[in-house]
């Protein structure tokens, strides 16, 4: 079976006009969000993963002072999604938080972004099981869980090697290279083989995994398809379109 | 005062040459030049001095002369002493060469001076050594003086540096890294305030420009007794303008009427000082001709592929000749077509910047022992290195600038009184005009050249943060010093402030970062690197060269299964490397290889097997652009139909027929063409200013274009003419109104902010200003890495602070460089109301060449676009499986 089957027959309404890409993932409708964030209509259920807030603090405590806009950046995106979907869950898929010290040299302003962004709605941070402790201990809104079922799909923060159908997972920050003439372009990307989905990064500075790295060998069992983020819209791109680095 | 600095009355040898260089001279049977004399002169007086003289002329040994004169003189001492004498190259070859050179002279005359060399090259355990014990003369590279103004021993080591010279001086001023050594010199200035700056060059178009360059600037209220920076100093609160103590009020300039029993090393007019300036006496004026195939003039093309048999004789006419290309991709084709019909096999070389240095080298070392007939070349080869065998110059292509040719001819014949030898070779009928042009300036030994510069902020961060890690400084004493480095003489303290603050924090609006300063205060409120490890970082990212990414081309090699990196063929772009697939074969180092992957730094390559074609095309086109002095003569060239005469019989007969079919534009005009062609509309304008300002001009008449409902699809653009083709009609258009030059405000900005150059200039920015680091201990970061992280940042700093001093500085960059929008809005000030409008039933003459090269040059557009296509091609994959289906 070719992964081409993921794709939508029929495009589903947008919820938003954002350019998603409609698939059917282990038998799930849902949307690849332009955003890098995935749509479950059914389960009303919105999913960003690595988020990695306050990775421009980590650099500078380090001596590199990156503008220290990304959390603003990343939490004003999240609004937006959440703003044009008013999802009844809210799920961040791991690495939320760029390391241990970040929730430290979190803003008060961005913690109470953070709050707003729960009121009203199931706030899930599936953030696998080391980071379940320091989460707890960080009095943050919603709720740690290791791993999340809904409907066929399991969601949780780092794929499983080998086949795990219905896995929906982050942590490699998928992105893909394409080349055409003298002209090429990287772009975050979903990867997909209509079985499992791995979400591209949605934190304002995280950087990304090209597509052919070995990393993502042991998830698919036939080449997947990359669902490219543009400006406007998610362009489904094929294996063979993709180039390593 | 005058111009011209002639030291009166004629400087005699017998005053000015003590006996042991007299009898050196004449045991040569040389004589002194009167320019090398003048030198003498100007140093014994105390006095910055800029030499400009003919290559040939014993340029080097003036710039040292005064300096081996007083080493030879001083007394001997049983103290260690410091660095007398420091010379400033701009590439690391001439470093070695001069090492080399001056060497003759010292052993010669027996003195008593020591000189070494320091570059990028030099061993760890030598630069030590050179620390511990310097050197009289110390040959090295601006990058190496940077890295000395971030060692905290400097100022010892320079305290009794008598004299700086730079050679080739016109290399190093314009552009950022000529901003780095500036204000390097102005902190050499600080260790050693007497020192004197001498500036050498062959070829200078404006040398008012570079004697205020190369001296220091608004120095009265700089402390020049002692150097401390707590003496004279006002007392100024950080982040508060200095009103009250503006410098004009604080010291009183010195007073220049009384004469001074200590010389002072300045002379200038009201605000700017500048150097002396000793001119030598002209060389012959070189021989320029052009080779012109009768009657098969190319209509496009850059490879000037038809005329290499011609080439190929004129290497055999000549003793020596070096091939000049104008980029490493035309150095590679050109060298492998003179190979394939070399018949005589003649020992012809190869050699530019992406080489393997050992194999640069070799090629250096057979020159100079006179084995080889002609070398094929870039600009690498464009300064200083002395092959006396040298008698022809070949510029393949045209050369763009008459400086750049100049400074090339001069490559040949280093004997002053024979004409140097040169051949242009056009690579098509516009070439042909602009060699023609180019001829002409020659002859009038007229230079066109870079323009004043204003110092960049980003490299003054970088600058700052190297002070920093040397010693603490003082704030107020640092703004002065900054100040006397002429790119930043006009530095307002809130621009400098604004650079301090960057250093410190980021230089962010939100000011979440106090407590990771980078520099701090320390008790005494001075300044200073916040601790060893990062002093340690920044010495590691010290230089203003980072241009372009490179990866190292290696031949593969397969170990437990694995291909690995073995011999090191070169370096190549990343860019371009990174664009290949795996089995593509491409042209490098004079062979064809096959492409097998990138890992890490290292590109992997096997060798093609033999008559294999080089599949892939090319990497880049000319990197020069046309100057805007050798244009304005090619336009006049077109203008005046007398001088047409010159031209081979075809181009002549190509203008003629433009006049009769199209229009002949007068010297001021713009002459603007609409025709149809297939379902195409096309709009072709000429306003001969160069590739750069002309694909900005392209991108904006698009932009205007689409905004009028005209549907453009797409555009092209090379040095003399920019085509633009649309779905609806041209020809009916208010060019008056499509050319105004308020194109250059709100369609410039909101281009800019999404164009991939602003991204690029950024990037350049954020690695100068130390905001990204290039190196890490232990580890370096690949352009690829680089480009994408600061691409990201970019795109937040841009939505949440857009007047960042990183992005101003962006923006400053993309203006001057990479879109030149400078030189666009002197072409747009320059046509308006002098547009000519022909709407023609077919294509021109004139309109040939920019089409031809519709389909070679990619046409730009949004990265998106790119996408969309791809995505199509799965669309149809998609669509074909459908149908399979269906037959099942």
């Amino acid at each position: 079976m070719s992964a081409l089957h993921a794709l939508h027959r029929g495009r589903l309404e947008d919820p938003t006009p954002c350019g998603s890409l409609w698939v059917i993932l282990h038998g799930t409708d849902c949307a690849l969000r332009c955003s890098g964030a995935l749509w479950l209509p059914e389960a009303r259920m919105l999913v960003a993963a690595d988020l990695h807030l306050e990775k421009g603090s980590a650099y500078a405590a380090r001596g590199q002072l990156l503008p220290p806009y990304d959390t603003a950046d990343t939490l004003s995106r999240l609004e937006a999604e959440v703003a044009a979907l008013d999802p009844a869950v809210l799920v961040l898929l791991g690495d939320s938080f760029h390391d241990a010290g970040a929730m430290g040299r979190l803003a008060a302003e961005a913690a109470m972004r953070l709050a707003a962004l729960a009121r009203g709605r199931t706030l899930l941070w599936a953030e696998g099981n080391h980071d379940v402790e320091l989460l707890n201990a960080a009095a943050l809104p919603g709720e740690v869980v290791d791993e999340l079922h809904v409907a066929s799909l399991i969601l949780r923060h780092e794929p499983h090697p080998g086949p795990a159908p219905g896995e929906v997972a982050g942590h490699l920050h998928p992105c893909a290279k394409i080349v055409r003439g003298r002209s090429s372009t990287r772009r975050r990307a979903f990867l997909t083989d209509g079985l499992r989905l791995v979400l591209p990064a949605f934190g304002a500075y995280a950087g990304g995994l090209n597509a052919r790295d070995a990393a993502f060998a042991p998830l698919f069992a036939h080449a997947p398809i990359a669902a490219v983020l543009g400006e406007r819209r998610v362009y489904p791109l094929a294996w063979e379109a993709l180039r390593g680095d | 005062m005058d111009a011209i600095a002639a030291p009166s009355p004629e400087p005699r040898a017998e005053d000015l040459l003590p006996q042991r260089f007299r009898d050196w001279f004449a045991g040569r049977d040389w004589e002194a030049r009167p320019h090398q004399l003048a030198m003498i002169e100007r140093g014994r007086a105390g006095r910055h001095a800029l030499l400009i003289a003919p290559t040939g002329g014993g340029k080097t040994l003036a710039g040292f002369l005064p300096s081996l004169i007083e080493l030879s003189e001083r007394p001997p001492s049983a103290e260690p002493r410091s660095v007398h004498t420091l010379y400033i190259s701009p590439l690391k070859a001439l470093a070695v060469d001069v090492h080399r050179n001056l060497g003759a002279p010292i052993a010669e005359m027996g003195l008593p001076v020591t000189v070494e060399a320091r570059t990028g090259d030099t061993s760890l355990a030598k630069r030590e050594r050179q620390k511990l014990h310097p050197p009289d003369i110390l040959i090295t590279t601006p990058e190496q003086l940077a890295l000395f103004c971030a060692w905290p021993g400097g100022r010892a080591y320079f305290a009794e540096l008598k004299v700086v010279i730079l050679d080739e001086i016109h290399a190093l001023h314009g552009s950022k890294r000529g901003d780095l050594l500036n204000l390097a010199l102005a902190r050499l200035q600080m260790f050693a305030p007497g020192m004197r700056r001498v500036g050498l060059s062959a070829t200078v178009n404006d040398p008012d420009m570079l004697r205020r360059w190369l001296v220091p600037q608004n120095t009265f209220s700089l402390p020049f007794e002692g150097g401390g920076a707590g003496e004279g100093v006002r007392p100024q609160p950080f982040r508060e303008t200095p009103n009250e103590a503006a410098p004009q009020e604080a010291s009183p300039a010195p007073d220049r009427t009384h004469p001074d029993p200590c010389p002072s090393p300045f002379e200038g007019e009201g605000n700017m000082y500048m150097a002396d300036l000793v001119l030598g006496a002209p060389g012959a004026p070189p021989v320029v001709d052009m080779l012109v195939s009768r009657n098969a003039s190319p209509w496009s093309g850059w490879t000037a592929k038809h005329a290499i048999p011609d080439v190929y004789e004129a290497i055999k006419s000549a003793r020596t000749a070096l091939v000049f290309v104008n980029t490493r991709f035309q150095a590679e084709l050109s060298f492998q077509m003179l190979w394939e019909i070399n018949e005589e096999s003649l020992p012809i070389a190869l050699h530019h910047g992406s080489l393997a240095v050992e194999q640069r080298r070799k090629v250096e070392a057979a020159m100079a022992r006179d084995e080889l007939r002609a070398v094929v070349c870039t600009s690498t080869l464009d300064l200083g290195i002395d092959w006396g065998g040298v008698d022809l110059v070949i510029q393949l292509a045209a050369p763009k600038g008459s400086a750049r040719l100049i400074q090339r001819i001069g490559r040949a014949n280093h004997r002053l009184d024979e004409a140097s030898r040169a051949l242009l070779v056009p690579a098509h009928r516009f070439e042909i005009l602009e060699c023609q042009a180019a001829r002409e300036a020659v002859a009038a030994n007229d230079l066109d050249g870079d323009p004043e510069r204003i110092g960049a902020r980003d490299i003054l961060a970088q600058h700052i943060m190297g002070l920093a890690c040397a010693e603490p400084f003082d704030l107020v004493a640092l703004y002065d010093e900054v100040r006397s480095s002429s790119p930043f003489a006009e530095l307002t303290w809130e621009g400098f402030e604004q650079v301090v603050d960057f250093v410190a924090t980021g230089g962010y609006a939100l000011r979440t970062y106090d407590r990771f300063h980078r520099i701090v205060r320390n008790p005494e409120g001075l300044y200073t690197v916040r601790n060893g490890e990062t002093a340690q970082r920044h010495r590691m990212n010290v230089g203003a060269i980072i241009d372009i990414p490179m990866l190292n081309v290696r031949l593969a090699s397969v170990r437990a299964k694995q291909k690995v990196g073995g011999r090191k063929i070169g370096e190549m772009e990343e860019s371009y490397l990174e664009q290949l697939a795996t089995g593509d074969t491409f042209l490098f180092a004079g062979q064809v290889w096959r492409f097998e992957g990138i890992t890490g730094l290292d590109a992997l390559v096997t060798p093609a097997p033999p008559g294999t074609e080089a599949k892939t095309p090319s990497w880049g086109g000319s990197k020069f652009a046309l100057s805007t002095y050798l244009a304005a003569r090619v336009r006049r060239m077109i203008a005046e139909r007398e001088r047409w005469n010159v031209l081979p019989d075809d181009v002549q007969e190509w203008l003629q027929i433009q006049s009769v079919r199209s229009y002949i534009p007068s010297t001021d005009e713009m002459l603007v063409e609409t025709f149809r062609r297939g379902k195409r509309c096309f709009l072709v304008c000429y306003p001969f200013d160069g590739r750069i300002s002309h694909g900005t001009l392209c991108q904006l008449l698009t932009r205007r274009l689409e905004r009028l409902g005209r549907q453009p699809l797409g555009f092209v653009a090379n040095d003399y003419a920019l085509a633009v083709w649309a779905m609806k009609p041209l020809d009916d258009l208010d060019f008056d109104q499509l050319f105004q030059e308020d194109m250059l405000g709100d369609d410039l900005e909101a281009w800019l902010d999404e164009s991939f150059l602003m991204k690029r200039a950024f990037r350049h920015c954020a690695l100068l200003s130390g905001l990204i680091e290039r190196r890490m201990p232990g580890r370096e970061k690949t352009g690829r890495q680089v480009t994408f992280s600061t691409d990201l940042i970019y795109d937040v700093l841009r939505r949440h602070q857009p007047d960042h001093l990183l992005l101003q500085c962006a923006r400053a960059d993309a203006a001057t460089g990479s879109l030149d929008v400078a030189r666009l809005g002197r072409l747009l000030t320059r046509i308006r109301g002098r547009i000519a409008v022909r709407s023609l039933p077919r294509v021109s003459p004139f309109a040939v060449p920019v089409l031809l090269e519709i389909g070679r040059e990619t046409v730009a557009g949004a990265a998106d676009a790119l996408l969309a296509e791809s995505a199509d091609e799965l669309i149809a994959e998609a669509m074909r499986l459908d149908d399979a289906e269906v037959a099942a």
